[in-house]
């Protein structure tokens, strides 16, 4: 990790994808490397694309990841994990949230939803990590904490220490809301 | 204490410790988070101001009673904000007075790609450009000294990416620094020809004593490497172009205007090949060409869109990155939230197949389709201009076939005047306010038709209908933008009647905290004739799968506007029956 370490976060605007990397820059700060992160505000809140790019290093430049320089992609929607596989390292990990959500083109039916994306990714020189957020994160309690159940994947594969995950999880989280949090954190972990 | 911190929030953070006392503000991405942060500091009065303008005019007044001001905008908020600009350039300052303007390289939420640095040329102002968090912090901090020192305002120059990137910040206290003593002076702030003659010639002096601080400060910076290529960058530039070229000599500067031209001239001189590195336009190359100094830049690098170190190690060092095609991937442009209330007026609207003059805010995107229910959208207020001037154009039975659509938020920055206009010259046009009680594009802030400040407190609410009747407008309803069937006929009635009308269709956003529809549709398959009715809403929850139509129930927000346009009763509440 000496050598750097870029994750991206890709997902659909309003699936909550700016608290993970909050948290995970504060993850950054407590291992007492320089980070990035690069979000996305505005239009694109509204349904759009979006992606989040998180650096860390000695000394970090650029907030931006550029194409074939990820270490690991944490999606939270089938086809945006398609859509920015290309900045994917070769043989890095993609964390991918089965969940789908149609674009309007697709809505409309002028385009198609590609049904085997899976199949596709699984071609591919990575590793490749499906994960039904959805559905773990109901049944700890909270439809909302898909991103804290993708975060406790991330956290597994990451080869960092895991109290640190959890401090800066607490260090970003309101009171109440942190033992929910922790739970769908700890079943992600444990997958 | 070290933080990880938006620039925006280290922006807000450098007001709080340079003492600043007062900070306007109207939204705007990517500037917004600046002043929603200040609004935590107690220590700092903060404003939601109607537009750009008045938010400078009030941070003008604070300065001239001895606070430091700041006030924060996007990019093309500084063109409305221009005219006290200007002028305040002229007077100058008593407390420090700082102007923040964000800019947005590659339009990720803005209707142009204008570069605010001609403003400082122009104005002469002088003006810094951060290239990380912590120099936002720092920049702000320093932009209050030259302030105060030059007495002159600064402006403080972000872009969308650091605005909106986060990097490590070191904490420090509140300087406070209290009120500095008002003198009456109306040769220094009463701007009539008599005395402003005097005062540019004051400006112009001001501006050789700012270049002579601009070649001597550290804001500008030369980090000497290999001198076989030598780099003048700025702001995220640099952090992209120290990516591409580790090991070259830089040229920082960190102030961009007035350049530091001795500083210019000495790297020049002792580099071999020189770059200049900058989005948009060639700002920094057209002045160092000035100087007689050769130099690559718009020669080889774009004036449109965002660089990144991708593109300059393409652009000059000639290094291709394969791009794969990846071509059947459906792209996922922004859509109307499930729930907006916007959308009930789009599909009457669209049936009514009208022409639509639009303007600023989510209701944009209902120029997109499947709605595509506008035909222009220009700046923020527009819609009512370009009505009235559509209907001056082709005479009056063309405001038969044409509204403006203006959010509230919007109507208030600049509506207002518009539609004062159609009253006074005596025109027909059709104004619809979409009053979602919020500023939602920019991320939900209260302004004056809410009756909400920016801490939240309670405040005397603008009420539209009176504000129509006392302009003058005598044909004033309210409608709810769900009710579709009222909609239509109240659009109806009004193109058609011979003087100007306002329809303000009022319905909260979805994502307002208050706004519970409670549980998602479904729809019953056996009622479903496949009309695709619904199809037409454009709802992002409601899906087109071929054979049938389909409720994504995690999208779904359970407005039900849906069951109010099937003819066949087929969407009802999951758990309810629908008979
Ligand atoms: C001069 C100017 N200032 C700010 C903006 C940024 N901006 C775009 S839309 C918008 C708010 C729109 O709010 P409203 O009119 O209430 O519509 P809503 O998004 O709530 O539908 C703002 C502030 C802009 N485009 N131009």
């Amino acid at each position: 990790m000496s050598k750097g370490y870029n994750i991206l976060i890709v997902g659909v605007g309003g699936q909550g994808t700016l608290l993970t990397s909050r948290i995970l820059g504060t993850v950054a700060i407590n291992l007492k490397q320089d980070v990035k992160v690069s979000e996305v505000h505005g239009m694109s809140q509204r349904g759009g694309s979006v992606v989040t790019y998180v650096k860390f290093g000695e000394t970090v430049n650029s907030p931006l990841i550029e194409a074939g320089e990820t270490d690991v992609i944490l999606a939270f929607e089938l086809l945006e994990a398609y859509r920015w596989i290309k900045y994917l390292k070769k043989g890095g990990k993609i964390i991918v949230n089965c969940q789908r959500i149609d674009p309007m083109p697709v809505i409309m039916g002028k385009q198609k939803y590609p049904e085997d994306i899976i199949d596709r990714l699984n071609e591919l020189d990575l590793q490749i990590i499906p994960v039904d957020a959805l559905c773990i994160a109901k049944s700890c309690g909270n439809i909302k904490a898909v991103n804290t159940v993708l975060l406790g994947v991330l956290a597994k594969h990451s080869g960092i220490d895991k109290k640190i995950w959890i401090d800066s999880l607490k260090e970003n989280i309101k009171e109440k809301f942190i033992e929910t949090n922790l739970k769908a954190f700890e079943a992600g972990y444990d997958l | 204490m070290k933080k990880l911190l938006l620039g925006n929030e280290a922006v807000a953070r450098g007001a709080f410790e340079a003492g600043v006392k007062v900070a306007t503000a109207y939204p705007g991405t990517p500037s917004t988070e600046i002043t929603e942060n200040i609004a935590t500091y107690d220590e700092i009065y903060s404003e939601w101001s109607p537009n750009e303008k008045v938010a400078l005019e009030v941070a003008i007044g604070a300065s001239f009673q001895g606070a430091r001001a700041i006030c924060s905008m996007k990019h093309v908020g500084l063109n409305v904000a221009a005219d006290p600009l200007f002028t305040v350039s002229y007077t100058g300052v008593n407390g420090g007075l700082v102007i923040v303007v964000a800019d947005d390289p590659g339009m990720h939420s803005s209707q142009n790609e204008q570069d605010s640095r001609y403003y400082a040329l122009s104005s002469k102002v002088p003006m810094l450009e951060p290239a990380d968090s912590q120099e936002c912090k720092d920049f702000v901090k320093q932009a209050f000294e030259i302030s105060e020192k030059f007495d002159c305002p600064v402006i403080l120059r972000l872009t969308t990416r650091i605005a909106h990137s986060r990097s490590i910040v070191e904490l420090e206290e509140r300087n406070e620094c209290g009120l500095k003593e008002y003198k009456k002076d109306i040769n220094k702030y009463v701007m009539m020809p008599g005395m402003a003659r005097k005062r540019h010639e004051v400006v112009v002096k001001r501006l050789k004593d700012l270049k002579d601080f601009s070649n001597q400060s550290t804001l500008n910076q030369i980090e000497w490497g290999n001198t076989d290529i030598g780099i003048i960058t700025a702001g995220i530039s640099y952090q992209y172009a120290k990516e591409v070229f580790e090991n070259a000599s830089f040229l920082k500067l960190g102030m961009i205007y007035p350049m530091p031209d001795e500083l210019i001239r000495e790297f020049a001189k002792k580099v071999k090949k020189l770059y200049v590195i900058e989005e948009l336009e060639p700002f920094i190359e057209n002045h160092v060409r000035k100087l007689g100094i050769e130099i690559n830049g718009k020669d080889l690098l774009p004036v449109t869109g965002e660089y990144s170190a991708q593109l300059i190690k393409e652009k000059l060092l000639g290094q291709k990155t394969e791009k794969e095609e990846t071509a059947d991937i459906p792209a996922r442009p922004p859509v109307m939230c499930p729930g907006c209330p916007h959308r009930g007026i789009f599909y009457v609207l669209a049936r009514l197949k009208l022409v639509v003059t639009g303007d600023i805010g989510c209701y944009t995107l209902g120029a997109l389709p499947p709605v595509s229910a506008m035909d222009a959208c220009v700046c923020m207020g527009a819609s009512i201009g370009m009505a009235h001037g559509m209907e001056k154009a082709r005479g009056h039975e063309f405001s038969e076939k044409c509204v403006a659509v203006i959010g509230d938020s919007t109507f208030i920055h600049s509506g207002i005047t518009g539609l004062i206009d159609i009253v006074y010259n005596k025109g027909n046009s059709t104004v619809i306010i979409l009053d979602n009680s919020i500023t939602a594009m920019t991320g939900h802030q209260a302004n004056p038709a809410t009756g909400y400040t920016i801490k939240g407190e309670t405040t005397i609410q603008v009420d539209l209908v009176k504000l129509a009747e006392a302009i003058g407008i005598k044909r004033v309803r309210t409608i709810d933008p769900f009710d579709v069937k009222e909609a239509e006929k109240a659009i109806k009635e009004e193109i058609q009647a011979k003087e100007p009308s306002l329809i303000i269709a009022r319905r909260p956003c979805a994502l307002l905290k208050g706004v519970k529809y409670k549980g998602a549709m479904k729809i019953n398959q056996e009622k479903c004739k496949m009309c695709k009715m619904c199809m037409s809403l454009g709802c992002p929850s409601i899906v087109d799968k071929g054979d049938r139509i389909e409720v994504d129930e995690a999208l779904c927000a359970g407005c039900g506007l849906c069951t109010r346009i099937c003819k066949f009763n087929a969407f009802s509440k999951a758990g309810e029956q629908n008979e």
